[in-house]
């Protein structure tokens, strides 16, 4: 019986592990041509996804360190979507590599981290996961290995995550001493509001906020994704976000619910701070990457609005958007990734006339950045309508007007881009590039999702069912 | 047993943990402030340690906690280790301040 739970509960894991042990064995074998290894890793991580639509069970394991349930699988199989839609993306970079096996380990198992970070129902499981999602993600972002800028990249992104992780460390040790529990479940039913634990709240919340980059903890953001390689770079902004997103309501809605008249207003002001200065530094960004960065960091403002409502709502949409954001900002990440790749241009001046060439791309392009700016054919809109219901709910209105002007705002810097793209005269405008099958499907499939994710209710309706609430 | 020890040491690790932060801050030499993150995981070792064996002994929840600390660091300390090597090659310098190419 324990057996049977065994692997019927740890499935996702295990089929990540053993993608891994496959990959280590290919690595073994003699060597192939990159095409070819391209191709199984592109199927194996089909597989991987499919996997996770079968029926799971719900339950704990290892003395309930370990649990999952219908959200968390939810969570999980959006994960690994994402990763499956990098991965066909970077194709046409990763075909030319050297070490293309070590780059999918790498993120394999930055992968596994985070699924046991969903997972986790004990502290000492959550940092365990929470390290083992960022420690690779640092070697991968060096994997330029000669680019002055990458290793730079992944210094900041190792010193900074380290430097939160004790932060966070310090909170959970506090949390320990006064609580006398690790098991997150139980925490708070000890909660009062004894100013140690207060400040072990205070600590958690930064550490947090530095792995999701919100406001005043957001320097290292836009320097590692200009410097990290782009496939790294999308890994970073969509799936250790989302990840970290993920296991942050779970633990504020789970653990800190006794404490939540207090991180309400941790919240409010660090959502306002964080859309704030992550659209004014959106503005004058050159580098495209640069400028996702803090789009990334805007939209993150965004989501804390939406789980302060601290409602059912929140979490559901959260994971709402946190989907649709998956598509939005890959799609644009896919076109970025295949400019990159075939020519070395990053700037946003390197895209005037891009129409001109590439009419297809242009157009990925824009419906993701409408999508990103909330655009109201295009899910972002829903996305972001749902948050800030959900963060309406506390009756705090001038939060939502502040949001709204900031949403004008940042159509701006979309739009400047859209311009740039369309309208702008350039004499050496991007040749026409042509488009590898894998990256077709990737662009399809996320175009696909922007548009009809904000139609499709039974996909709200099916997040909202399963969602966790206070 | 008596909780009278547990505050001395409390205020060592804490001591600990902000002498590490002042240090990760001020130094500029890359290695230095890997040792300064390595002071505040430890410092942090020292509270799980000192509220097992003070407050909760009868379960070793806190010493475990502070095995995978150590563990973990170590991991942290052996790649942030090569990405400077990495850097010393295109730098030729540890010094954070020559590490600066990518600013706001």
């Amino acid at each position: 019986m324990m057996i049977n739970n065994f692997f019927l509960l740890l499935r996702q894991e295990l089929v990540i592990t053993a993608i891994i042990f496959i990959l280590l064995f290919i690595k073994l074998g003699k060597d192939k041509s990159n095409e070819s290894l391209l191709h199984i890793i592109n199927v194996l991580l089909f597989i991987n996804l499919l996997i996770g639509f079968f029926p799971m069970m719900e339950g704990g394991l290892f003395n309930s360190m370990f649990a999952t349930n219908k959200l968390v699988v939810l969570e999980k199989n959006i994960l690994n979507f994402a990763f499956w839609i990098i991965s066909l993306q970077s194709y046409s970079w990763l075909k030319t590599h050297k070490h293309v096996i070590e780059f999918y380990i790498l993120l394999l198992s930055s992968l596994l981290g985070m699924f046991f970070l969903l997972s986790s129902d004990h502290l000492l499981m959550f940092y365990v996961g929470l390290e083992m999602s960022t420690i690779p993600l640092a070697a991968a972002a060096n994997f330029d290995l000669t680019k002055r800028q990458s290793s730079e990249a992944a210094l900041k992104l190792i010193i900074s995550s380290a430097f939160s992780s004790s932060l966070l460390l310090l909170g959970i040790s506090f949390l320990y001493g006064t609580t006398g529990t690790l098991i997150l479940s139980d925490i708070g039913s000890h909660l009062s509001y004894n100013p140690l634990q207060i400040f072990a709240f205070i600590l958690f919340i930064s550490g947090f906020a530095f792995k999701i980059s919100a406001v005043p903890f957001h320097l290292w953001t836009a320097d590692v994704y200009e410097g990290a390689p782009i496939a790294v770079t999308a890994f970073l902004s969509v799936l250790s976000k989302s990840a970290v997103l993920f296991a942050f309501i779970s633990i504020l809605y789970k653990a800190f619910a006794s404490l939540s008249s207090m991180w309400y207003l941790v919240l409010i002001v660090l959502s306002m701070a964080t859309i704030v200065i992550g659209n004014l530094f959106a503005l004058r960004q050159e580098n495209m990457k640069r400028f996702l960065a803090f789009s990334s960091i805007a939209q993150v403002g965004f989501i804390l609005i939406g789980i302060s409502g601290s409602s059912h709502q929140g979490s559901s949409s959260l994971i709402y958007f946190i989907l649709i954001y998956v598509f939005s900002n890959l799609a644009a990440f896919g076109v970025l990734s295949l400019v990159s790749a075939l020519t070395g241009k990053e700037s946003i001046q390197d895209f005037k006339g891009f129409y001109k060439n590439n009419p297809t791309l242009s157009w990925v392009l824009t419906i993701a950045l409408f999508s990103l700016a909330g655009v109201p054919p295009t899910a972002g809109f829903f996305g972001k309508l749902f948050l800030l219901m959900a963060g309406a709910a506390k009756g705090n209105y001038w939060i939502i007007a502040i949001a709204a002007l900031n949403m004008v705002i940042s159509f701006y810097y979309y739009l400047r881009v859209v311009k740039a793209i369309f309208m702008d005269e350039n004499d050496q405008p991007i040749e026409k590039l042509s488009i590898p099958i894998y990256p077709k499907i990737a662009m399809f499939i996320c175009i696909a999702g922007i548009i009809l994710t904000g139609f499709l209710t039974v996909v709200y309706d099916y997040i909202n069912s399963l969602s966790i609430s206070l | 047993m008596s909780e009278s020890p547990l505050i001395p040491i409390l205020i060592v690790s804490t001591a600990l943990f902000f002498i590490g932060m002042f240090g990760l801050f001020t130094r500029r030499n890359m290695i230095t402030m890997l040792m300064a993150i390595e002071l505040m995981l430890n410092s942090v070792n020292i509270n799980f340690v000192a509220f097992n064996k003070y407050l909760f002994p009868d379960k070793l929840n806190g010493l475990f906690f502070t095995l995978f600390i150590i563990a973990i660091a170590a991991a942290e300390a052996a790649v942030a280790i090569a990405i400077i090597i990495n850097l010393y090659r295109s730098h030729t310098s540890i010094d954070v301040e020559d590490a600066s190419e990518m600013k706001f």
